[in-house]
C-alpha cells in the first residue's frame, strides 16, 4: 500500500482545525448515557461473592440463607456453568507459533479453587441494588487456605507454591525477540551497564468502573457494557453461550474511560448474559470501586534485567533485556502478549545493531494483568531511556548527546528486529524540546534551590512507539499469533438531505473521534461537520470492527473512514459529471460544492447530489440509487509516533517529596486533524505516568491481600499534585495511510515515567544517589537518601532500589 | 426495610418520596428521580464524580444520606444549564476541551461552581487546590484548570457589577 493508492481530495479546511468537540454538549449538561444510567423495567441486580483468600480450596458454599431472602431470584456458583449454558472458559487470544503458553482454565465463577483475592465465587441476583449487596453477604463460603505465590521472582523458584497445580509450574511462557548478535555486541563494548529495573503494578482506574446490563430478547439478547471492544464481546458471547452471532447485540454506551481495562472479555459479561437468558429478566451489575481495584485487570508489573553495551565514544553496540512479567492468577484476553508489545520497540529511537528481549511470564496469586494505556511500550521505553541516562553517566557523556549519537536518521528504517519504522525526525523533536529550555537559567535555579536545601533535576525521554494496531498479517495467527485480524471498518451513509451518518468499528470513549472523523468526512464531501454524525459502539448498526485501543482509532479506523468517504465522493463526482455534462475527473470538492474544475460557479452541493441519488430518474446508466459505501482497511504496516519529553523536578531531601515543576512534551503523530484533541491526549497520558512514577502502586502483602483496595490507598494524582503540561508538536507524515497520521492516545504515558525518573536521579546525584526504581514516593526517596548518607552511595551498587514499602 | 419520607427541592422542582433510611443522596437522585447526570466513581468520597450542591454548598452526594437532604434544596448538573443555554462553566469546559470521556465532568463543574461562588477570581494554584477532591483520569487536569480560569474571567464583570 502506498499513499498514492487513492487520490487526496482537496480539503475544505476542517482537518487541522481546533474545533470544539461534537461529543461535549450532552456530556457537560449531564445528558450522557453511561451503563449505570440504564435500568430497564424488571431489572434484577447482581452482586458478587468474592474470595477473601489469595489461594484456597472451596470446601463448601452454603447459599440457602441468601436464596431464602426476599427478592432473591437466583444464586449461582461455579458448579452452575452447565446449567447456565456457558460452554467454555473465558478467552485468551494468543497462540504464538512454536511457543507454548500454559493457559489455565478461567471460568466466570471459580470452580474448586480460588486463585486471588477477589476471584468471584458466587453471584446473587434479585431485586434491589442495596438488597442484593446484603444478600451476597448471606452466602457462606468455607475456604481452606493454600500456600501462595506472590513475589514474582520467588514464584519461579523450585518448590514455590503453584498457582495452578495441574500445570506443574508457575512459568506461563518463554518468548524471545532478537535481532543481531547481542553476545558479540557485549563483547565488543567498552562499557556495559546493567540495571535491574522494576516496573511496578498499577491500576488503569478509569473514573467509571465496569458495568453490564444484559437484556434477554425473545430470541437472543442485548448486552450493554462499559467496554472498548463491543464486537469482540459479541463474538465471544455468541461462542461461549452457543448463540448465533446475529442474535447477540452488544452496545458500548457512553464509556467513562477505559485505559485498557475495558479491552477485555469479562466473566461478568458472560455470566450476566447467561443469567438474563435463563431468568428471562434484564440483569444489571455495576462494579464498585473496591471491586474495580481488586478484580479489573492491572497493568505493568515487570522486573527488567537490562544490559546495554557501548563504545567509549557513545555508540551503543547492543541491548539485552530479560523480562520477568507478572501475569497474575489467570491469562485474560491478551495478558501474556503485553510485554511482547514492548519488545517490538526495544530499539527505541536508536540504530542499535543488536537487540534481544527474553520474556518469561509468571503466574502469581494476584489479579491478572493485561493492557493498561501503553501496554508494554511504557515499560520498554522506561527501561531503555533510564538505561541511556545511566550509560551516559558511566561514559561521562552528556545525556542529550548520547541520544543524538545513536538516533536513527534515515526513514523508513528497518531496526535490528526487522521492524520497519515508517517515518521519523528524532533530532527535530529533540531540537524543538530544547527550544523550550533555557539551560543557563535552569542551572541558576538549580544553584539557588541547592542554597535553599532543595534539589532540582532535569530528565529527558526520547521515544518511539509502535501503534495503529493492525496489520493482521503481522499480528495474526501466522505471525505474532493473535487469533484475530486487527483491521478496521468504516461505513459512510449520505441521507436524502445531504446530511451524513458514518459508522466506525472502533469504539472511542473520550478520544474525540465523533469530532475528528466528522472533520475528515466533511472535507471530502463538502459538508458541515455539524451535519456529520459518527456512530460507534453498537454491533447492531455498523459492520464488524475491532475497537479502540493501541492508539489505533484514527490511524486505522480513520483511514477506513477515509476510504469509505472517498468511494462516496467518487460516486458523487460521477453523478455531478453526468448532471453537468463534464468528466468525473474534472470534478473537485471546493467550498462546500462538487464543482467543475475551472468553473467554480458550476457545481452541486451534497444535498443536491443526494437528491439526485435518492430520486434516481437521471442517474448514469447502470448506477445504483443511494449514496452509501463501506470500506475495510488492513494497513501494510504499523505506525510509529515519536517525540521528546523533559521533566524538571524538585526534590526535598528532608522529606523525600518530589514535585514536578515543569513538564514539556514534544510529540509527533503526523499531521494534526484537531490540535486541541491531540494536546488533550498528551496531557492525560503524561499525568497518567506522573501518577505511576510518583504516586501509584498496586500493593499486595505477603499473604496476597490487596492493600490498595480503594482510592484512599491507591493514590491517583489530583489537580493539586501535578503542573500544567507544556506541549508542542512536530508533524512528520506517515507513509502508511492517506491522512499521514500516527497515534497519540498512549504517547504521553509511554514517554513520561522515564523523564520523571531520570529527573529525580539527576536531582539526587549530588546526594550520592545514582539509581532508583519507581514509584518515587517520599518514603522510597527518603530511604534512598538515608542509605546514601550512611554508605556514601545508593543505587546501582545494590542494583535493586525496589525496597518494599509498607504503603 | 422500613421507609421514611423525604421532601426536598431539586433543581427548583419539589419532590416527596419514601426511601430506605440508608439511601445515599446520589442513588436517590439517580435511581428515584432519574437525574443520572450525577455519577458514582468510588466508594470512599475520593473521586468527586458525585459532587452536587446542597443548600448552595458543594457536597459529595455519595457521602450524604437522602434523609439528610430532607427540607433542603439540591442542585445537580441538570440544573446548571441546557444545551441551548449553557452555564459559563459548561461553556468554558466545552471551549477549552476540559473533558474527554465526560464521566468526572458533572462533578468537576459542580465543584468549580462552588469554588467560583466563594472565590470569583482564583489563580491557577487556587483552582488546583479546590479541585483536589475531584479525580479525572483523561485530561491530566490541564484543560479543566484552564476552563475554570476562563469561566472566572468570563463571569468576572458580572460579579463585580452585581
Amino acid at each position: 500500500m502506498s499513499v498514492a493508492d487513492e487520490p487526496k481530495t482537496t480539503g475544505n479546511g476542517f482537518v487541522g482545525r481546533a474545533m470544539r468537540r461534537k461529543e461535549d454538549p450532552r456530556l457537560i449538561t449531564g445528558r450522557g448515557r453511561y451503563v449505570d444510567d440504564l435500568t430497564p423495567q424488571g431489572t434484577l441486580w447482581c452482586a458478587f461473592v468474592r474470595s477473601t483468600e489469595a489461594h484456597a480450596r472451596i470446601v463448601s458454599i452454603d447459599k440457602s440463607e441468601a436464596e431464602a431472602l426476599p427478592g432473591v431470584h437466583a444464586v449461582y456458583t461455579g458448579e452452575d456453568m452447565e446449567a447456565l449454558g456457558i460452554l467454555d472458559a473465558l478467552p485468551m487470544a494468543w497462540v504464538p507459533p512454536e511457543v507454548e503458553v500454559r493457559n489455565a482454565k478461567h471460568w466466570p465463577l471459580a470452580r474448586g479453587e480460588v486463585k486471588f483475592v477477589g476471584d468471584p465465587i458466587a453471584v446473587v441476583i434479585g431485586e434491589g441494588r442495596y438488597a442484593m449487596q446484603d444478600a451476597a453477604e448471606s452466602v457462606f463460603v468455607d475456604l481452606e487456605p493454600l500456600p501462595v505465590a506472590i513475589d514474582l521472582e520467588a514464584a519461579l523458584r523450585d518448590g514455590a507454591p503453584l498457582v495452578h497445580e495441574e500445570l506443574g509450574t508457575n512459568r506461563v511462557h518463554d518468548w524471545t525477540l532478537a535481532g543481531g548478535d547481542v553476545e558479540a555486541a557485549m563483547a565488543e563494548a567498552d562499557v556495559v551497564v546493567e540495571r535491574r529495573i522494576v516496573n511496578h503494578r498499577t491500576a488503569g482506574a478509569p473514573i467509571e468502573t465496569r458495568g453490564v446490563v444484559a437484556e434477554p430478547r425473545g430470541v437472543g439478547m442485548t448486552l450493554t457494557s462499559s467496554t472498548q471492544v463491543p464486537h469482540f464481546v459479541r463474538l465471544f458471547l455468541a461462542l461461549l453461550l452457543g448463540e448465533s452471532e446475529e442474535k447477540v447485540r452488544v452496545i458500548a454506551p457512553e464509556v467513562g474511560g477505559g485505559f485498557g481495562t475495558k479491552l477485555q472479555v469479562c466473566g461478568e459479561e458472560v455470566l450476566l448474559a447467561a443469567a438474563a437468558r435463563k431468568l428471562g429478566r434484564p440483569c444489571k451489575w455495576i462494579e464498585t470501586r473496591s471491586e474495580n481495584m481488586m478484580v479489573t485487570h492491572h497493568g505493568r508489573d515487570q522486573i527488567d534485567y537490562v544490559k546495554m553495551g557501548a563504545k567509549r565514544d557513545g555508540t551503543v553496540t547492543g541491548v539485552h533485556v530479560k523480562i520477568l512479567a507478572d501475569m497474575g492468577a489467570y491469562l485474560m484476553l491478551l495478558t501474556p502478549t503485553i510485554p511482547s508489545l514492548g519488545a517490538f520497540v526495544m530499539s527505541g529511537c536508536y540504530a542499535f545493531d543488536a537487540v534481544q528481549t527474553d520474556i518469561t511470564g509468571v503466574y502469581t496469586n494476584k489479579c491478572p494483568t493485561d493492557a493498561i494505556r501503553g501496554a508494554g511500550r511504557p515499560e520498554a521505553t522506561h527501561m531503555i531511556e533510564v538505561t541511556m541516562d545511566q550509560l551516559a553517566h558511566e561514559l561521562g557523556m552528556d545525556r542529550v548527546e548520547l541520544r543524538r549519537k545513536n538516533f536513527i536518521t534515515e526513514f523508513p528504517a528497518e531496526t535490528a528486529l526487522g521492524i520497519v519504522y515508517d517515518s521519523g525526525d528524532y533530532h527535530g523533536s529533540l531540537d524543538k524540546l530544547l527550544e523550550h529550555f533555557d539551560v543557563e537559567a535552569f542551572e541558576r535555579e538549580k544553584a539557588d534551590a541547592a542554597k535553599a536545601g532543595k534539589r532540582l533535576g532535569v530528565g529527558y525521554s526520547t521515544y518511539t512507539e509502535i501503534c495503529g494496531l493492525a496489520p493482521s498479517r503481522v499480528t495474526g495467527p501466522q505471525g505474532f499469533g493473535l487469533q484475530t485480524g486487527l483491521w478496521e471498518s468504516g461505513m459512510v451513509r449520505v441521507h436524502f438531505t445531504g446530511a451524513v451518518t458514518a459508522y466506525t468499528g472502533c469504539s472511542p470513549h473520550g478520544q474525540g473521534q465523533e469530532t475528528t472523523f466528522a472533520q475528515i468526512i466533511a472535507d471530502r464531501l463538502g459538508v458541515d461537520p455539524a451535519n456529520v454524525e459518527i456512530m460507534h459502539g453498537d454491533t447492531g448498526t455498523g459492520p464488524h470492527g475491532l475497537g479502540t485501543y493501541g492508539s489505533r482509532t484514527t490511524a486505522v479506523g480513520g483511514e477506513a473512514i477515509v476510504r469509505a468517504t472517498n468511494k462516496v465522493a467518487d460516486k458523487a463526482k460521477r453523478i455531478v459529471a453526468h448532471m453537468l455534462e463534464a468528466a468525473p475527473e474534472d470534478i473537485e470538492v471546493e467550498d462546500g460544492k462538487f464543482s467543475v474544475k475551472g468553473s467554480p460557479g458550476k457545481g452541486m452541493t451534497m444535498a443536491e447530489i443526494a437528491g439526485a441519488a435518492f430520486i434516481p430518474d437521471n442517474l448514469p446508466e447502470d448506477m445504483e440509487p443511494g449514496l452509501e459505501e463501506t470500506a475495510f482497511y488492513d494497513p501494510s504496516n504499523f505506525v510509529f509516533p515519536f517525540g521528546a519529553h523533559a521533566a524538571i523536578v524538585e526534590v526535598d531531601p528532608e522529606t523525600g517529596r518530589v514535585d514536578v515543576r515543569r513538564y514539556v512534551a514534544v510529540d509527533d503523530c503526523g499531521p494534526a486533524i484537531n490540535p486541541t484533541i491531540i494536546d488533550g491526549q498528551v496531557h492525560g497520558g503524561v499525568v497518567h505516568s506522573i501518577g505511576q512514577a510518583l504516586y501509584e502502586q498496586v500493593h499486595y502483602d505477603e499473604a496476597g491481600q490487596l492493600v490498595t483496595g480503594t482510592f484512599v490507598d491507591y493514590c491517583l494524582p489530583s489537580a493539586a499534585d501535578v503542573p500544567s503540561i507544556e506541549t508542542d508538536r512536530t508533524e512528520t507524515p506517515s507513509p502508511v495511510n492517506q491522512l499521514g497520521v500516527k497515534g497519540i492516545g498512549e504517547a504521553g504515558t509511554i514517554a513520561s515515567t522515564a523523564a520523571i525518573t531520570n529527573a529525580v536521579i539527576d536531582a539526587l546525584r549530588p546526594e550520592g544517589i545514582t539509581f532508583i526504581n519507581m514509584p518515587l514516593t517520599p518514603v522510597r526517596v527518603w530511604e534512598a537518601l538515608n542509605e546514601a548518607r550512611e554508605t556514601g552511595s545508593a543505587g546501582e551498587a545494590r542494583r535493586d532500589g525496589d525496597r518494599r514499602e509498607t504503603t | 426495610m422500613s421507609r421514611v419520607p423525604v421532601s426536598l427541592e431539586v433543581n427548583g422542582t419539589h419532590y416527596e418520596r419514601e426511601v430506605e433510611p440508608r439511601t445515599l443522596l446520589v442513588h436517590f437522585l439517580r435511581d428515584d428521580l432519574g437525574l443520572t447526570g450525577t455519577h458514582v466513581g468510588c466508594d470512599t468520597s475520593n473521586c468527586g464524580a458525585c459532587t452536587c450542591h446542597l443548600d448552595g454548598d458543594a457536597v459529595k452526594s455519595c457521602t450524604v444520606l437522602a434523609v439528610q437532604a430532607d427540607g433542603s434544596a439540591v442542585k445537580t448538573i441538570e440544573g446548571m444549564g441546557t444545551e441551548a443555554d449553557l452555564h459559563p462553566l459548561q461553556e468554558a469546559f466545552w471551549a477549552h476541551h476540559g473533558l474527554q470521556c465526560g464521566y468526572c465532568t458533572p462533578g468537576m463543574i459542580m465543584a468549580s461552581a462552588d469554588l467560583l461562588a466563594r472565590n470569583p477570581n482564583p489563580d491557577e494554584a487556587a483552582v488546583r487546590e479546590a479541585l483536589g477532591g475531584n479525580l479525572c483520569r483523561c485530561t491530566g487536569y490541564h484543560n479543566i484548570v484552564k476552563a475554570v480560569l476562563a469561566a472566572a474571567e468570563a463571569t468576572q464583570p458580572r460579579e463585580v457589577s452585581a
